[in-house]
């Protein structure tokens, strides 16, 4: 099979990618070398789509983000991923922080953001009243949404596959090589030794992306991954914030926020440490300490107690101060997309654009096909009338059984995930595919029910399900057996 | 114990749990002459946690002598066995008199019902009754607890496999049947961490040590002699894990001394355990998702319901027993309050009234001093006229202290106590002569024996009542 399109990396802007491709015709592949979608940045970020008042006007990240939340409206709709516009304030606390206020009122006017305001402390604690006393103004804006990014990634890419996309995980590219002259073949080799051929390549490889442009003998950006910790706070603690409240941005980025999530969460961070290793996601006391101390001066009440997670993500962020989206130097039909640091998420959508329109110039052409597969649908049984969930029961009771108790997950939604167009294979590709291990306990008590849908519906023995990637045994082997294989050594 | 036979009629009692509290609740409330009970049991069969619990030492109380978690389970389901109490299991209770716990999971506000209707409407769903509201006069909440996991002390570090509370692990070995880890270190000394480092011991496991942050074991004294020091397994006090490294399965913890008054990691004192298996063993909490959907007052203390000396809690109808109230020590423990509890409820439900227990001249007990909380927290007008039993756990481990009772700032009675810790719960029986003595308010202080002094109030009251057993 030769592709018109091979995608390589499948995060959220692999994803929108591959969705808007082959919305408009192009066969597409998608490379992703984790066992699962949306294992980056993706996965490990504020889930916020921003307004778009902090990126200096004139940058691909203020054009990309007011245009790439404009496009979530709809694509979130179609493609029934929970989004609620629960509107931003960021906090000033002095007279420096109101100075930038009006700043980012400024920017955000430039950018076009609509309905942007600067309240004053009392409409601010009318807004959100477990706001700290020391914030005395705020930048308001009510167009700043929060969205479920591991849903995003998942939707957008099953809607690639519905209309005709392929999807291969566990697919590392360790090769790439050009046939002939510009506008020849490209082969892609994997670290398994599969190789794949297509006319274009987009690169959307998120911290990665440098070194696969290295395949073809191009240049990188420079590295400069920045880890962000975070706090995931049960959801009874969901409601000590409406809004997505922000500090006053730093050259380190945007600050510490603290926010509701689209699950009723309360997800609080990141810092902002420039590392090495871009592939350095743990949590370190000192970062959880500095996000801890950071937020609570947003909100003094911050109920930290109630958190169920840390986490940490990598900003694939470069040594050019804005997203790099154009062809390579080397090939008009490689298209990098690179340096995707925050508003990655909120711009994706308007890269997959601007990607396509990369490629029609190098002539891979496109257009909407009209019998596209638009929208996609999850079932979910928490949200369901009484009727609507015994319909569900009376044609497979598997509809009835909850799994995962903190979050009233069924067995038919993990057996679904498992079996999905992206399959679920691992107890964190099912958390996040179906949401079962999300909740307050952490898959405590549905971990080992988890692991056995896995190993029943896969045909694997229970012993060899893991928590994420290959080698992350759960359990090792039958007890009293002395050896296990594919056990860890 | 029969299946259910007819889920539209109205019940006397529904119990949300087949574990020992449920159990318990059920035979009681028999016992007491209600004759329609339905349990509802989200797993495959009864007995709860209690199944995973093979190791011995339970029933000394209740049964006087000492079975395994499956045998004090059996035991339970013997007496019921003879009875016609219906048992629905593979049921979930997902919500209480229209709210479910779903709403909110869903940002929505919980409930607020503090009149008293003709029945509770308790919605299940599970694969052999569809998603409905069945109807009882009074309802059981004795769902337990689960594990805090790792969010919830917030342990930094890389996120492997291999990392699982000691409940998980001891599901995995003692019901499953597979092995979880060679080297083993384990973080706090909870009773389920103390029993499974006994545990994978015997499974031929190397335990490294257990580590805990305070300067005491929150476990009982007879698990640390008996699972950790008969098998030479360090008990490191006053640490903590302050680093996990591995990227897919574990490798290796950082261990590292804390300052004993403000807890916090001492740089330099870092230990390296190189292991493929840390259990946490870092508290239980109580599972009161269902009550905070209802709108059901909670403690902050206890993280379960508030409730009066009937383990009734602020909705009339609605009562709670065993760790999903307050965490015990002893599953004995849980089965005599249960029992309790699942008397008052078999009374409420046969009286048909519909009006609630009078809340008028009943007063709050509130801890002090060393104590955490004590359950139950208010007693009625009635339960005041009444001896009463009063749990509560302190704050600390207190070789001799004083329990001390106080209505109004006067003494009412002081118990003298030897070896309080915070691992064991304090029963304390207050008899009705003392309680009748209440004035506008209660409070159940703990004190150290050493700064006991004589108290100006109670020149002209007993010095000490005989100690409780």
């Amino acid at each position: 099979m030769h592709y018109d399109l091979i995608v390589i990396g499948c995060g959220v802007i692999g994803a929108a990618v591959a969705r808007l491709a082959s919305l408009r015709g192009l066969g597409v592949l998608v490379l992703e070398a984790a066992h699962d979608v949306s294992c980056g940045a993706s996965k490990a970020n504020s889930a916020i789509l921003h307004a778009g008042f902090d990126p200096e006007p004139g940058t691909l990240m203020a054009e990309m983000n007011v245009r790439g939340v404009e496009l979530y409206r709809e694509i979130c709709t179609d493609l029934d991923v929970p989004r609620l516009e629960n509107g931003a304030l960021v906090l000033g606390f002095d007279q420096a922080d109101r100075a930038h206020l009006e700043l980012l009122l400024e920017r955000g006017r430039r950018n076009g953001v609509a309905d942007l305001r600067i309240v004053g402390q009392e409409e601010l604690r009318a807004l959100e009243p477990g706001v700290s006393p020391e914030a005395t103004a705020a930048l308001y804006a009510p167009t700043s949404a929060i969205v479920d990014p591991w849903e995003l990634t998942l939707a957008m890419t099953e809607n690639a596959i519905a209309n005709g996309a392929r999807l291969e995980l566990g697919a590392r590219v360790t090769a790439i090589r050009l046939s002939g002259e510009p506008g020849g073949t490209f082969t892609v080799e994997t670290e398994d030794g599969r190789s794949f051929t297509g006319r274009s390549i987009v690169n959307a490889a998120g911290v990665e992306a440098g070194r696969v442009h290295r395949l073809l003998g191009g240049s990188d950006w420079g590295s400069r991954p920045t880890r962000g910790e975070y706090y995931l706070l049960d959801k009874s603690a969901g409601s000590a914030a409406r809004h997505t409240l922000f500090q006053c941005p730093t050259a380190a980025g945007k600050g510490v926020l603290v926010s509701p999530t689209v699950h009723g969460n309360l997800i609080v961070g990141p810092n902002a440490e420039l590392l090495d290793d871009s592939h350095a996601v743990e949590t370190t006391a000192a970062g959880l300490a500095e996000v801890a101390a950071a937020a609570r001066r947003s909100l003094p009440a911050l109920p930290l107690h109630e958190n169920i997670r840390n986490f940490a993500g990598i900003r694939a962020a470069c040594d050019v101060d804005d997203f790099i989206i154009a062809a390579s130097p080397l090939d008009p039909a490689f298209i990098n997309l690179a340096g995707i640091k925050s508003p990655g998420l909120s711009a994706a959508p308007a890269i997959a654009e601007r990607a396509l329109e990369l490629l029609r110039a190098a002539g891979i052409r496109s257009a909407d096909r009209p019998d596209a597969v638009r929208t996609r649908k999850r079932v979910r049984f928490r949200d369901l009338d009484l009727e609507e969930r015994n319909r569900l029961i009376a044609a497979d009771p598997a509809w009835g059984r909850i799994i995962c108790r903190c979050e009233t997950i069924t067995e038919a939604e993990i057996v679904a995930a498992i079996h999905g167009p992206v399959p679920a294979t691992s107890l964190d590709a099912v958390k996040r595919h179906a949401g079962a291990g999300m909740g307050r306990c952490q898959g405590g008590f549905c971990g080992p029910r988890v692991q056995a849908l896995l190993a029943r519906e896969l045909g694997r023995r229970y012993n060899d399900i893991c928590q994420h990637e290959p080698g992350s045994h759960i359990v090792l082997g039958p007890l009293g057996a002395e050896t296990t294989e594919g056990g860890p050594s | 114990m029969i299946p259910c036979q007819n889920p539209d009629r109205l019940y006397d009692v529904i119990i949300v749990g087949a574990g020992p509290a449920g159990l318990a609740a059920a035979l009681a409330a028999w016992e007491e002459g209600a004759r329609d009970i339905l349990i509802c049991e989200r797993a495959a069969e009864a007995g709860g946690i209690l199944g995973q619990c093979i190791h011995n030492g339970f029933g000394l109380e209740i049964f006087r002598e000492e079975l395994t978690g499956p045998e004090y389970a059996g035991r339970y389901l013997d007496l019921l066995a003879d009875t016609r109490v219906e048992l629905l299991t593979d049921t979930m209770v997902i919500g209480i008199d229209g709210h479910e716990t779903t709403e909110l999971a869903r940002g929505g506000r919980p409930g607020t019902m503090l009149h008293a209707p003709d029945c509770h409407r308790v919605r299940v769903t599970g694969s052999s009754l569809d998603c409905r509201d069945l109807r009882a006069r009074a309802v059981i909440l004795a769902m337990g607890c689960r594990e805090r996991s790792r969010g919830g002390i917030a342990l930094p570090g890389s996120r492997p496999s291999g990392i699982l509370t000691a409940g998980a692990a001891q599901r995995y070995v003692n019901i499953e049947g597979w092995s979880v880890g060679r080297r083993v270190v384990i973080l706090g000394s909870g009773d389920i961490g103390l029993i499974m480092a006994r545990r994978l011991t015997l499974e031929g496991a190397q335990v490294l040590a257990c580590v805990e942050l305070l300067p005491w074991s929150g476990g009982l004294i007879r698990n640390i002699v008996q699972c950790l020091n008969d098998y030479d397994i360090p008990l490191l006090l006053g640490h903590t894990i302050t680093a996990v490294h591995g990227r897919r399965r574990l490798e290796a913890v950082t261990v590292s001394a804390v300052d004993p008054r403000s807890r916090r990691p001492l740089p330099g004192t870092e230990q390296h355990y190189d292991c493929d298996t840390l259990l946490l063993s870092v508290g239980l909490i109580p599972e009161n998702e269902l009550t905070r959907a209802a709108g059901i007052p909670l403690d902050e203390r206890t993280r379960g319901a508030i409730v009066d000396e009937n383990m009734e809690t602020a909705t009339p109808g609605i009562f709670a027993c065993g760790n999903v109230l307050h965490v015990h020590d002893l599953v004995d423990y849980v089965s005599a309050e249960s029992g309790r509890t699942g008397r008052a409820a078999a009374r409420y439900a046969l009286s048909r009234k519909a009006t609630p227990t009078p809340r008028s001249g009943s007063l709050m007990v509130l801890p002090a001093g060393e104590l955490s909380y004590v359950v139950p927290q208010r007693l009625t007008r009635s339960g005041l006229a009444r001896s009463q039993t009063l749990y509560g756990r302190v704050r600390r481990p207190m070789p001799e202290a004083y329990l001390v009772l106080e209505s109004d700032g006067v003494v009412l009675a002081r118990w003298k106590r030897e070896r309080l810790a915070p691992g064991e719960m304090i029963r304390l029986n207050v008899p009705a002569a003392i309680l009748q003595q209440a004035g506008g308010s209660l409070e159940l202080r703990a004190e150290p024996a050493e700064s006991a002094t004589p108290d100006r109030h109670d020149v002209n009251r007993p010095a000490a009542m005989p100690p409780e057993n």
